[in-house]
Parts: C-alpha cells; sequence; structure tokens
C-alpha cells in the first residue's frame, strides 16, 4: 500500500508502508521530527499529540489525536501538524504557544508539545471546555493551573491563519490520491461491501478501527499483526443515521461522534462517553471496536445494552442481527464468526430513562472499575421494564438479571429497592483487582441503584458531585 | 534587576516549540545501539539456569551480557554497593534487571529482552511491612529520637488516643522516563548524556564500572523531562549500561525505558505505616507522643536511611512536641528499591502528626484548627524559642501569623459553618473542609552535601556564559541562577548563556536534590561573579581614578561616576585587553549546620519553609467518589527569586500531593508483581482534579532570617505537603456521615474504595 499525506504543510509519499508503523516512530526516528514526545507509548499521557485535519462529508474536520498508538496507514489522504508546524511562516509562535510562555504553562516542558497541540485544535475549532480538551495531556510539574490561564487568555486570540493553507493543499490531495489495490498484507477499504468480500477471504486479519486498542498490541505486546485491514475509509459503516424506531451507529464511527449524537436522546450516556479516554482516544477509537474487542471494562456496551441495543453482524453478504449482550460469551469469547464483522449497533428509540455511572480512580480519562446503566421504565408507579447492565462486574459486560426480575412489576419505591439489592450478590461475582477490589465493586454496584433510584424519585437528591460547586 | 522579576522559564519558548533538547532528541550517529535490560520473572530466589540463545537469535541483537561479562564493578547503587547492575545469580524483587540485550534498535532490544528461557528456584517474597518485621529484615537497627519523658506525659494526661495509618508509596511519572546516551571518546575516555538529577554520581558510577578514574568519564545534563528525586540514583544502571557497552563496542550507545519498564524497575516513594499514641490536654495541646515508622525500603538501601530519617525530622511538622519519641524501622522487601521522591520522607513523617491532630480534634469535638492553633511552635518574634524532638531550636515560625492571615482570606470559620448545614441538607453528598499547615526544614541532612560550585566566563564581547552544579529539571532553577547572574553584572537576562550541567566543569557537585537548588547553586554563582565584578572594578578604578562605589553595573551598562558610561561589553573588551582574567569559579557551603544522626541531635536544617492550605472537598457516600472544590494556598519562600517559577512550584507541587493521597496507588499482587505500572493504571491528577477553585499567593511578608541568596527560601519540596488539607478534609467529610463517635481513620491514598468503606464504618455505628 502506498500512501501520501501532508506533514506539516509538506507532501509525503510512502511507498509500501509498514503496516504498524507509528506516526511517532516515525516523525522521531526517520524524520527527526523530535518536538513530539514519547511519555508512555500508549495514549495515555497525551505527550505525543499530533493535530489531524481531514476531509469529512466535504467538512474540513481537526481532530487532536496520539501519534504513539497511529499506524501510519491511517494518515493516508489526511494533514498532520505537528508542533514543529504550528509557528508561522515568519517564525511567529502559534496564539496558544505565546500564551503557554506568558502564562508559565511549561516547567518541564516535555509534556508541553502534546498540551500545545491539544489547545491548538481546540482553538481551530473554537473548542473552550478545557477540562475535557486536556483530559488527555498529563502534566506532571504544573498542577495545571497556568496552562489553564493559558488556554483561556489564548482563546481570545484569532485562529493562525497560516495553517489554512493545509485546506487546499489537503483538497488536492485527496482528489488525487491514488486509491490502493486490495493487497495481501495490508488493505484500506473504502466500502463495506470492498470489507466483507476482502475479509471473507482473509479472515485471519486484524481489523483495525481507531488503533486505541490494537495499537497497544504493537507498542507494549510487542506483537507482529500479519495481516491488517483499516476501517478508517469505509464510508458507509461511519455515521449515525436515525428513523423513527432507532438509532442505528456505524460500527467505524468514532466515540466522539457517538457523544454527539446519541447525546441528543439520552445526555445521560454522552456524559458517559465524555469520560471514556480523552479527546484523543475518542478522535480515534470507534463504537465497533468498543464493542469487538470483547473487553469486560469498556464503557459503551453496558449503556448499550441497558438501551437495549441490537448488533448488526456481517459475513460476506450473509447479514444478521443480535441482542447485544449475547455477543459477549465468556472472557475472550464472542458470538462472532471468521470472516465476520460489526457493521452497525441500532438503538430503539424511547423514553429517555438511561443513568450511567462511571467509577473509576480518577474521574477523567480513566478505565472503569464498574460502570452501572439503569434503564428503568415506570408507569402508574409500577416498574414496567427494567434494563440493567454492568462493565467491570463480571468477565463480560453483563445484565444485572435478577436484580431486574425483582423490579419489574413491582411498585416504584423504596421497599422494592431494598429487596431487589439483595440480588447483585446472585447476578454477580466480581473479581479484585488493581483498579477495586470485588467487595467494593458489589458494593457500589448496588448503591447505584440507590443513586437511581434517588434520581428518578421526587424531591429529586444532590447525586452527582460533578454538579456540586465551591 | 533581574532578581525577583517574574521571568518565563529559560527555555519557555523552546518548550511550546518542540525545540527543546532531551537526549532522547539528540542526533545520534547511524550506528548507534540500543539497549534494553531482560528482567526477573520472580520477586525472590535464585537463577538456576538461563537459556539466553533465543534473545542472541533475535533480530537485530548483537550481543547479550551477564554479570559475568562485566568489565569491573557490578554496581549501581547511591551508596551501599548493594545493588549490581546485573543480577548475580540472586532475585531480589520482581523486575530486576537480569541480562543486557544489545541490539541495532530499541524496538529489536526491547523484542528480544522477552524471549529468555530462565529457570529459577522461587522463595517466598518478604513484601509487605509485616513480612519484613517478622524476617527481621532491616538496613540498620530502629533509630530513635526523644525528647523529654513521652511515656510519663501521656500517663498523666487528661486524654490518650492511640492509632496507626498506612500511607501508600507514589511513582514520579516524569514524563520523560529514564534514558542515557554514550558517546565514546579517544583513550577510553567516555562522555554520557544522562537524565539524572545528580551527574556526579552517575560519573562515579560509570567510571567504577569501567575501571577508569574519574577525570576519564564526563557527564552532561542538559535538561530533564521531570525528576521528582525519581533521577538522583535510578538513572545509574542506564549510564552505566550505555557506558560499558560502548566502551566494549567503541560504537555510541543509547538506552531509554519503556514507560512499564521504568515504572516496574525503578524505586518509588516509600510506603509507610505508622502507629501512634498522643496524649493530650482538654483544649487539644500535646503533652506526649510516642511514633513509630514502618518504612518500606525495598530490596536495595539506596538512599532509605536520609529518607527514614528525614521522616522522624517531620514527625513534629509545625508543632511544638515536649515530650515525643519517635522509632523508625527502615526494611528491607523484594520490591523496588524505593528511592527520593520530593518531601523524602518529610510527607510520611509530616502526615503522622497531622492525623494525630485530626484525631484528637475529633475526639474531643473541636474544630482541628483549634487543635492546630494550641501546638503550633511559638512565633520567631516570641523570644522564648521551643526546640523539636530532635533538639534544635525554631527560630524563624511564621505558621501563626499564615496561619491566621490564610484563614481569614479563605473565610474559614465561615465556610465550616456552611459545610456543617450543607451536610446537615444532604443526606448523599457530603462536604468537608481542613486548614492543614507545613513547616519543612531545608538542607541535605548528610551534612557535607551542602555545598556547591559554579563557572563563569566573561567572554571579550561582554556576553557572559553560566555554568554550576545544579540541574535542570523544569523547577526553572536555571533561570533563577541566571537572574542572579544577570543582576551581578546588571545585564539582561537574556545577556547570560545558560549552559548544560557538566561534570567537566565543575566538579564534585551533590544531586540537584533537598529543594536546594537555588539555595546553593545560586550563592555558588553570586560568589563567582561577585568575583568578576570585583575585577572589573579593581580594573575601572585603575583607569579612572575612582571609588569603587562610583561604579555602577545597570542596564547593560557600567556608570563610572563623573566619567563617561561605558556599555558592559566594552568594559570586557578592554578589561580582557588588559589582561585581567575573565572566568572565575565560586563555592560556597551552607553555614552553621551540623547533625549526628545517630545521636538524633544538632541542627541539621538551615531555616524552615513554611505554607499553609486550606481545601474543600465534596464525597458521594455512595461510590466514594470525591472532588476538591476550593484549595487556597499562602507560601512562603522568603524573598522571592522569581515569584512566577514559585507560585508554579507551590500550583505544581500541590497538585502533586493531592495525587499522592488520593487516586495514585500502587498496587502489588502476592507475587511481587507490580500491577499499576502504567498509566492506563496508575492515575496521577488529571488536568480536572485540580480544584475547581484554586487561589495561591506567596506570602508577601517572607524573608529569610538566614543570609540565603537574596534572602529567599528553597520551594521545591514544601508545597508538596500542602496537598495534606485535601486528605484531610477528606476526612472530615467522612466523619460527617454517622452519628460521629467513630474516628474515620483513613489510610492514604483516599481511593473512592477507601473512602467507601470508611463511610461504612462511620455508618456501621450509627444506633450501636
Amino acid at each position: 500500500m502506498d500512501i501520501q499525506f501532508l506533514l506539516n504543510g509538506e507532501t509525503v509519499r510512502i511507498a509500501k508502508v509498514p503496516a504498524t508503523r507509528t506516526l511517532l516512530a516515525w516523525l522521531r526516528e526517520s524524520r527527526a521530527l523530535t518536538g513530539t514526545k514519547e511519555g508512555c507509548n500508549e495514549g495515555d499521557c497525551g505527550a505525543c499529540t499530533v493535530m489531524v485535519s481531514a476531509f469529512e462529508d466535504g467538512q474540513i474536520r481537526h481532530r487532536a489525536l496520539n501519534a504513539c498508538i497511529l499506524f501510519l496507514p491511517q494518515l493516508d489522504g489526511k494533514a498532520v501538524r505537528t508542533v514543529e508546524g504550528l509557528s508561522g511562516p515568519e517564525g511567529q509562535m502559534h496564539p496558544v504557544q505565546a500564551a503557554m510562555v506568558e502564562h508559565h504553562g511549561s516547567q518541564c516542558g516535555f509534556c508541553t508539545p502534546g498540551i500545545v497541540m491539544s489547545l491548538a485544535v481546540a482553538h481551530r475549532n473554537g473548542a473552550q471546555n478545557f477540562n475535557d480538551i486536556l483530559a488527555g495531556n498529563l502534566c506532571r510539574c504544573t498542577g495545571y493551573a497556568p496552562i489553564i490561564r493559558a488556554a483561556e487568555a489564548a482563546s481570545q486570540a484569532p485562529d493562525a491563519s497560516w495553517l489554512d493553507t493545509d485546506i487546499d493543499k489537503l483538497a488536492a490531495l485527496t482528489s488525487s490520491a491514488a486509491r490502493p489495490p486490495a493487497e495481501a498484507q495490508i488493505f484500506a477499504p473504502r466500502s463495506s461491501q470492498d470489507l466483507a468480500g476482502w475479509f471473507l477471504e482473509n479472515s485471519d486479519a486484524t481489523l483495525i478501527g481507531g488503533a486505541t486498542d490494537v495499537g497497544l498490541w504493537v507498542t507494549k505486546r510487542l506483537s507482529s499483526l500479519g495481516k491488517v485491514c483499516f476501517l478508517g475509509q469505509v464510508a458507509d459503516m461511519q455515521g449515525i443515521s436515525v428513523d423513527e424506531n432507532r438509532v442505528r451507529i456505524g460500527a467505524a464511527t468514532t466515540m466522539n461522534e457517538v457523544q454527539d449524537a446519541i447525546g441528543k436522546f439520552h445526555p445521560d450516556l454522552a456524559e458517559l462517553l465524555r469520560r471514556y479516554g480523552s479527546v484523543q482516544v475518542r478522535n480515534a477509537a470507534t463504537l465497533g471496536g468498543n464493542i469487538g474487542n470483547g473487553s469486560p471494562i469498556g464503557d459503551g456496551p453496558p449503556a448499550l445494552i441497558a438501551l437495549g441495543a441490537t448488533l448488526h453482524l456481517r459475513r460476506g453478504t450473509a447479514r444478521r442481527e443480535i441482542p447485544l449482550e449475547d455477543f459477549f460469551i465468556a472472557y475472550g469469547k464472542q458470538d462472532i464468526e471468521p470472516g465476520e464483522f460489526i457493521e452497525a449497533v441500532s438503538v430503539p428509540r424511547q423514553t429517555d430513562a438511561l443513568r450511567c455511572y462511571k467509577i473509576s480512580k480518577r474521574f477523567d480519562q480513566d478505565i472503569s472499575a464498574l460502570c452501572g446503566c439503569f434503564n428503568i421504565h415506570v408507569n402508574d408507579g409500577v416498574v414496567t421494564t427494567a434494563r440493567i447492565a454492568f462493565g467491570g462486574m463480571a468477565a463480560t459486560p453483563k445484565r444485572a438479571a435478577t436484580v431486574e426480575s425483582r423490579l419489574v412489576g413491582n411498585a416504584w419505591n423504596a421497599a422494592t429497592i431494598e429487596a431487589a439489592l439483595s440480588a447483585f450478590d446472585v447476578d454477580f461475582s466480581p473479581i479484585d483487582d488493581m483498579r477495586a477490589s470485588a467487595a467494593y465493586r458489589l458494593e457500589t454496584a448496588r448503591n447505584l441503584l440507590l443513586r437511581y433510584f434517588a434520581e428518578q424519585s421526587e424531591g429529586r437528591a444532590s447525586t452527582r458531585i460533578l454538579e456540586v460547586t465551591p | 534587576m533581574s532578581v525577583s522579576k517574574p521571568l518565563p522559564h529559560d527555555a519557555a519558548c523552546l518548550h511550546v516549540t518542540g525545540a527543546a533538547r532531551y537526549i532522547d532528541d539528540l542526533a545520534t550517529p547511524a550506528d548507534t545501539l540500543h539497549l534494553a535490560f531482560g528482567l526477573s520473572t520472580i520477586a525472590r530466589g535464585r537463577i538456576e539456569a538461563m537459556d539466553l540463545d533465543p534473545v542472541r537469535a533475535a533480530d537485530g541483537v548483537l550481543e547479550v551480557l551477564t554479570s559475568l561479562d562485566l568489565p569491573a564493578d557490578n554496581d549501581v547503587s547511591a551508596a551501599a554497593h548493594d545493588e549490581p547492575l546485573l543480577s548475580d545469580g540472586t532475585i531480589h524483587y520482581m523486575g530486576q534487571p537480569v541480562f543486557l540485550v544489545v541490539a541495532t534498535s530499541h524496538m529489536a532490544a526491547r523484542k528480544a529482552a522477552r524471549l529468555a528461557r530462565i529457570d529459577y528456584s522461587e522463595q517466598t517474597p518478604i513484601l509487605s511491612i509485616d513480612d519484613a518485621l517478622a524476617a527481621g529484615q532491616a538496613f540498620e537497627p530502629p533509630l530513635e529520637f526523644v525528647k523529654g519523658d513521652p511515656e510519663a506525659a501521656i500517663a498523666c494526661a487528661a486524654h490518650v488516643i492511640e492509632g496507626q495509618i498506612e500511607i501508600g508509596g507514589q511513582e514520579h511519572f516524569y514524563l520523560e522516563g529514564h534514558v542515557a546516551l554514550a558517546l565514546p571518546q579517544e583513550g577510553g575516555d567516555m562522555l554520557i548524556h544522562s537524565s539524572s538529577q545528580h551527574p556526579s554520581e552517575i560519573q562515579h558510577k560509570v567510571a567504577g564500572a569501567l575501571g577508569q578514574p574519574f577525570n576519564s568519564v564526563r557527564v552532561e545534563v542538559r535538561r530533564m523531562g521531570g525528576g521528582f528525586g525519581g533521577k538522583e540514583s535510578q538513572g545509574n544502571a542506564l549510564a552505566v549500561a550505555t557506558a560499558i557497552v560502548a566502551q566494549q563496542t567503541g560504537k555510541p550507545v543509547k538506552m531509554r525505558y519503556d514507560r512499564d519498564d521504568d515504572m516496574i524497575i525503578t524505586g518509588k516513594r516509600h510506603e509507610f505505616r505508622i502507629d501512634y499514641i498522643a496524649g493530650f490536654s482538654d483544649e487539644g495541646r500535646i503533652t506526649g507522643v510516642s511514633f513509630t515508622q514502618y518504612c518500606r525500603g525495598g530490596w536495595a538501601q539506596d538512599l532509605t536511611l536520609a529518607i527514614a530519617d528525614r521522616a522522624m525530622l517531620h514527625a513534629d511538622n509545625a508543632y511544638h512536641l515536649e515530650n515525643a519519641r519517635i522509632t523508625s524501622h527502615r526494611l528491607r522487601t523484594n520490591t523496588v528499591s524505593n528511592t527520593a521522591y520530593r518531601g523524602f520522607g518529610g510527607p510520611q513523617g509530616l502526615l503522622g502528626i497531622e492525623r494525630v491532630i485530626d484525631h484528637i480534634a475529633h475526639e474531643l469535638g473541636k474544630d482541628p484548627k483549634q487543635v492546630r492553633d494550641v501546638n503550633y511552635y511559638r512565633p520567631m518574634s516570641d523570644a522564648a524559642k521551643e526546640t523539636t524532638p530532635y533538639h534544635m531550636e525554631v527560630t524563624d515560625c511564621v505558621i501563626n501569623e499564615m496561619v491566621a492571615t490564610l484563614a481569614k482570606t479563605a473565610d474559614y470559620t465561615e465556610r465550616r459553618r456552611a459545610v456543617a448545614k450543607w451536610n446537615a441538607e444532604n443526606k448523599i453528598l457530603k462536604r468537608g473542609i481542613a486548614l492543614t499547615p507545613v513547616k519543612f526544614g531545608i538542607s541535605f541532612t548528610l551534612t557535607f552535601l551542602n555545598q556547591a560550585g559554579a563557572l563563569v566566563h566573561i567572554y571579550s564581547d561582554g556576553s557572559v556564559h553560566l555554568n554550576h552544579g545544579g540541574t535542570e529539571m523544569g523547577q526553572g532553577l536555571f533561570t533563577k541562577v541566571a537572574q542572579v547572574a544577570a543582576s551581578a553584572f546588571g545585564l539582561p537576562l537574556t545577556a547570560i548563556k545558560i549552559t548544560a550541567t557538566d561534570t567537566a566543569k565543575v566538579p564534585n557537585t551533590s544531586a540537584t536534590a533537598a529543594s536546594s537548588g537555588s539555595d546553593l547553586n545560586g550563592m555558588a554563582v553570586k560568589a563567582a561573579c561577585d568575583q568578576l565584578r570585583n575585577r572589573l572594578i579593581r580594573f575601572l578604578k585603575g583607569e579612572y581614578a575612582v571609588k569603587s562605589q562610583d561604579i555602577r553595573f545597570e542596564d547593560g551598562q557600567v556608570r563610572i561616576s563623573g566619567h563617561e558610561t561605558l556599555s558592559f561589553a566594552e568594559v570586557a573588551s578592554r578589561a580582557y585587553q588588559n589582561r585581567v582574567s575573565l572566568s572565575a569559579t565560586g563555592f560556597y557551603a551552607t553555614p552553621d549546620v551540623a547533625w549526628d544522626r545517630l545521636k538524633g541531635s544538632g541542627r541539621p536544617f538551615y531555616y524552615f519553609a513554611y505554607g499553609a492550605a486550606v481545601s474543600e472537598v465534596v464525597i458521594d457516600t455512595l461510590t466514594g467518589e470525591n472532588r476538591i472544590l476550593r484549595t487556597d494556598i499562602l507560601h512562603d519562600v522568603g524573598r522571592s527569586l522569581n515569584p512566577a517559577l514559585d507560585l508554579g512550584q507551590v500550583e505544581g507541587g500541590f497538585v502533586q500531593g493531592t495525587g499522592w493521597l488520593t487516586t495514585e496507588e500502587l498496587v502489588w499482587d502476592d507475587k511481587g508483581r507490580l500491577l499499576t505500572h502504567a498509566p492506563s493504571t496508575y492515575k496521577i491528577p488529571a488536568c480536572s482534579d485540580r480544584p475547581a477553585e484554586f487561589n495561591v499567593h506567596l506570602w508577601d511578608k517572607g524573608l529569610n532570617q538566614e543570609k540565603t541568596i537574596y534572602r529567599s527560601k528553597a520551594v521545591g519540596e514544601p508545597p508538596f505537603m500542602l496537598g495534606t488539607s485535601v486528605f484531610m478534609a477528606i476526612s472530615d467529610a467522612i466523619s460527617a456521615c454517622g452519628d460521629g463517635r467513630s474516628y474515620p481513620a483513613l489510610d492514604a491514598p483516599a481511593t473512592p474504595e477507601r473512602i467507601l468503606f470508611a463511610i461504612k464504618a462511620q455508618q456501621g455505628r450509627e444506633g450501636a
């Protein structure tokens, strides 16, 4: 596979691109662009953040991404800016850079290029929710306060107009880029049909959505992946469509888009996804990947299971639909055949009763110790339906079936809740690990039902610490 | 004058443009070799057989070294000669380097390092403090400081409490992992670039490993991407490994740890358990207290003795203890060898007495602030002086006035009432508030380390070259010291060329540690600059027949009363042409410090730095989740050399301190395997974890009574301990969850899990 992309405004062509060479390693080792740093090599610290721009549906989109778990083939037809490519043609600093100097936003300076890039992307996009924008950029020196002061100051400055040259060049690049044919080792299909056909013949290949998980197989597990298939350009598996019955989300849709789109219907799921990874991770990670990797601690599945989601699977031309919870059979085992892939997820339209509770040691950018999602509908004071699903409580994302059964058909009151609490022990036998003990998980799972009840009851008590102001 | 201005970090423009070079960014020759350690997979035992053929056969591997292949000393320890670079057959912890892979790339070395087949005879590892106590594993016998008669005082006290607090360790998580680059020179000499706070120790360990004198090894450090104590001794292994392979192959050699390796191999903050008994009056005045500190040192001694000492030296924090016994156990375990970390044991010792105060307040039903107020050392204005448990007079105490000022500006009393009212109205969420002080002793307790050197040149064009023994890890030391030099010559900061720390320019340096960087190096640079200025003055006096006081260096000019004003460059040029030496070394040794650690008596510290913080938190009683709502800080940096940089140290230190006590949890399994060895599992504070409202001020009355550099005070470590206010505020919130009868004896870190179970314990007492 040959690729071309813009690097700091210049066109780069790479013939026979290595499938799993990361952008970070390539920048530092092959291009001597050492401003982009390796802090963790797993997408958690943000020191390697770069700006990646691309046209999507005719719109230019600018995204912050972690270069350490971004493979070169994923950049085909896109524009990359590193910290070295942010200053103006006369060497003038980007407003974010200038503000970081003025407000003492750097100390050791090692996280700084990544911070600058995250803020520069936000600046281009006009975003100012800095706690979220920087959730994926760890700084050990400053305590973040001066960085926020810099970010706020820079947000008043006009955008760096010189970066717009990428947009013209990108348009030319995108339209002239030769479309690679299907190859044996690397494939980047443009349609689900191409994907389905190729994957049927190459079912040993690894499908790569955003590489936020697979990236670590390379950088941490040190695996060689063999055949790979990049899903980033499969147009008909991206995006969200809504009709009167359901919301359908393409499997290659990034979590940021899922967050934006689903927020209209289920604000608490959007809030959950706001805490899913970081901006950089959500810009890459896909919903299909979040489900397909079968992790028991992914945050998407419990919420979607609680909503009664359907998984759309495809193998060649054969398609089937299953309830999402049935996909997860056991740890590391899912209901999926060789050559089969996740094409989409659909969620039935419903009155919003979903509440999602992500519990982790750190609020932002942490993996859940447990994630409880509750979707309980009450009619005339009686529970009509209850769908409760948890991540982190079993070897798979799992429904609290016994708890649900103790609720359905009963009055929505404290006595019913109390009677249901003991059923958590029936439904779940969680484990001790580095994130929490089994005892904490069980205790908290029970308490989350109490929280849900408190939130859905008359005279709603204050239940969310994020809503408490100084 | 440059000093006292809030100037930006000297490398700020380089940082934000990505142009600041760290060692892994340096251009290296194409034939550079790369290294990785093969790590032990058990925590304790012997290597019975080792098959390294698969490693040797791996792609890109040139060579694999074991301890038998080393040319001279197999030791990378800081002091005790107990830390082999490569295992000599005995395994002391899981993750111990066993063999060294030499390969053509970093990735090739890492991949190959996992291919060894090693047979071990495994022994049960000694992991916990209790394990070590039971096995009698310690680095030295327990040490004890005694003042007065604590047992008698406790026996006749009106009230007595007993308790225990467990205090977790902390990973440094410098953003730049450990890295070293060795460039072989002619005649067997070696140039090392190391990400180290202690270039002289790197020099010594490399020389020892190569069997060469110190003068054959030159170590250069321009900057680190964070240190926090984690690069005081832990960089030795990489530097020594690269030097050995460079010597053997004649090629440049680089080694950097992948983040997971870094966290698995290198030492961390010491875990502690502190047992306490305290007797006190109705007012809460402590009449007698006894602490037993248990310190988990890990497998090798490293800096553990000095760290445990400093924990003892901070068992009083800002409180006068008339009768005190402080006993310290320095325990050896089969875990990473714990090392220096910002505060160096001080934070753990301090947390012990803060726990006691909090516990006393609960026992008496008082606001903890009231108990603190009756226990502080007398203010420096008071003629009568009090002594610490190690018999040093406290003559510079300003905590009383600082706390009073802070309580007022932070509206402590009113907010405490508001918190109580809010808690009465809210069932699920609870708030807590706490004010805690810091008093931190400044100086290396190993007295001879309190020295520094500098080298300053003025070139004939008037530009100045500055060098000293301190290292830059982000704290802004180079900027502060350059401000000292600029002030000496009346030059703008831009006229001073800041240069990399280099053992060939300033020898025999101490680590940049113990918050001492500006105190020591600032004075050494000032000494060098003063000499040069005096030479210029002497020269000008001869030229113009004026007196010294007629010559002033300011605004880049040299003004001579009654004569012309010269540019500094002209003066330099003319001095050169008149054969005046324009290069000087400077030296400084902290006066008046002397300390006998075994007797527990003397003056270990030149002075104390003070600070105080008020934090308010909210906790969720259903989950243990928590947030800091607001923090107000007042911190004493004496007369600031650079208020912007000092503020940065206070803000950053505080947040790092809160991380230690809340989200940062190191978890080992029962085999001794560290489970939290990456940022995915080990959680340092993220952006939103800083206080939602964060008011930080330097104390405007700050003035060091000792003759430090421009009367400033050290600032690196003391603010770290302001994070204690958050821990105590969480404790306060938990105590609002029950009937108030039981004390929430919270252990650190206060993770959601610990908080939830502490709340449960509180609620369990209801109606009991």
